[in-house]
């Protein structure tokens, strides 16, 4: 016969299997804060060095072949470091990062991104330059709220936030770029701040 | 310590029968490497307490093909979720019972 305390722990048993069953949770909290940072980093570098803060949908700069290649510097960047930590955080928490719940939450993510990259190309292809930055931030944001599902709750509000931004920058277009570097800088920072405390100490 | 047994379901006495139904209950399905993954356990343990679970009609087995290699992946059946669920209203109960 099993005692009381047997079943409290059958309880936490059944909670944590659920959780680690249908939940990413090795996101690492310092990958959303490093994230935040090379996007600050890339806003700053994009707007002082290649002057680059369009002020209308279509928008003439000399600098696109750079732009477009520190764009993509900093994507692989922030990748490259969220693999990195959240394998980290992984291998502490003894869990595999590529396992059933991970490989769920990164289906979630394809299709907004995969989209989002294609209408990101055409608009460069139609010289729609001022839209790219506010675009990245819809996409972007769909997919986080996609993948929240899979992973901590509080991504469905970053997800929400980034498409708001998109929203906004995609109207006032010369704010396009103060967006981005807000949704992408600012809001990863602060994301990553708020589960790094909550769930990491 | 007497306790209400009401609604225990003796499959679920044992922790990894009822991790194999917690994980099965908020996945559609799992594999049996997934399943092995997550509970930690080695094959022959694994597949002994998926086939009790069959046995009792808790869970069901799926197979299919990914390209050529065989993929078996499991699934709670109609019966599994109504006899957990009444094992998680015994467990609710019981602390219900202590809280009082």
């Amino acid at each position: 016969m099993k005692q009381e305390k047997d079943y409290i722990q059958d309880i936490a048993a059944i909670r944590s299997m659920m959780e680690r069953t249908s939940k990413f949770l090795s996101l690492a909290g310092w990958a959303g804060i490093m994230a935040g940072v090379y996007a600050l980093v890339g806003a700053w570098v994009a707007y002082q060095m290649f002057n680059f803060n369009p002020s209308e949908i279509f928008y003439s700069t000399t600098a696109l072949v750079p732009l477009i290649s520190l764009a993509t510097a900093v994507l692989f960047i922030t990748l490259g470091t969220a693999i990195f930590l959240s394998a980290k955080k992984a291998k502490q928490r003894n869990e595999k990062i590529w396992n059933a719940t991970s490989k769920q939450m990164l289906t979630s993510m394809c299709i907004p991104l995969i989209v989002g990259g294609l209408v990101i190309l055409i608009l460069i292809s139609k010289g729609l330059i001022g839209l790219m930055a506010p675009f990245t931030l819809v996409f972007y944001g769909l997919a986080m709220y996609n993948a929240s599902k899979f992973t901590y709750a509080e991504i469905k509000i970053l997800g929400l936030l980034e498409v708001a931004l998109g929203l906004i920058g995609i109207y006032f277009i010369e704010y396009g770029l103060l967006c981005w570097a807000i949704g992408f800088g600012i809001l990863h920072i602060v994301t990553g701040v708020y589960l790094h405390y909550k769930y990491e100490r | 310590m007497k306790l209400a047994i009401e609604g225990f379901h003796k499959a679920f006495e044992s922790r990894i029968r009822l991790g194999i139904m917690s994980a099965l209950s908020v996945n559609e399905k799992l594999s049996f490497n997934e399943l092995k993954e997550y509970l930690d356990l080695t094959d022959g343990n694994l597949a002994s307490h998926i086939k009790a679970l069959e046995k009792d009609g808790f869970i069901d087995v799926n197979k299919s093909f990914v390209g050529r290699k065989p993929l078996t992946s499991y699934f709670i059946t109609k019966e599994g979720i109504a006899a957990f669920d009444s094992h998680l209203k015994a467990l609710e109960n019981l602390i219900k019972s202590q809280t009082k």
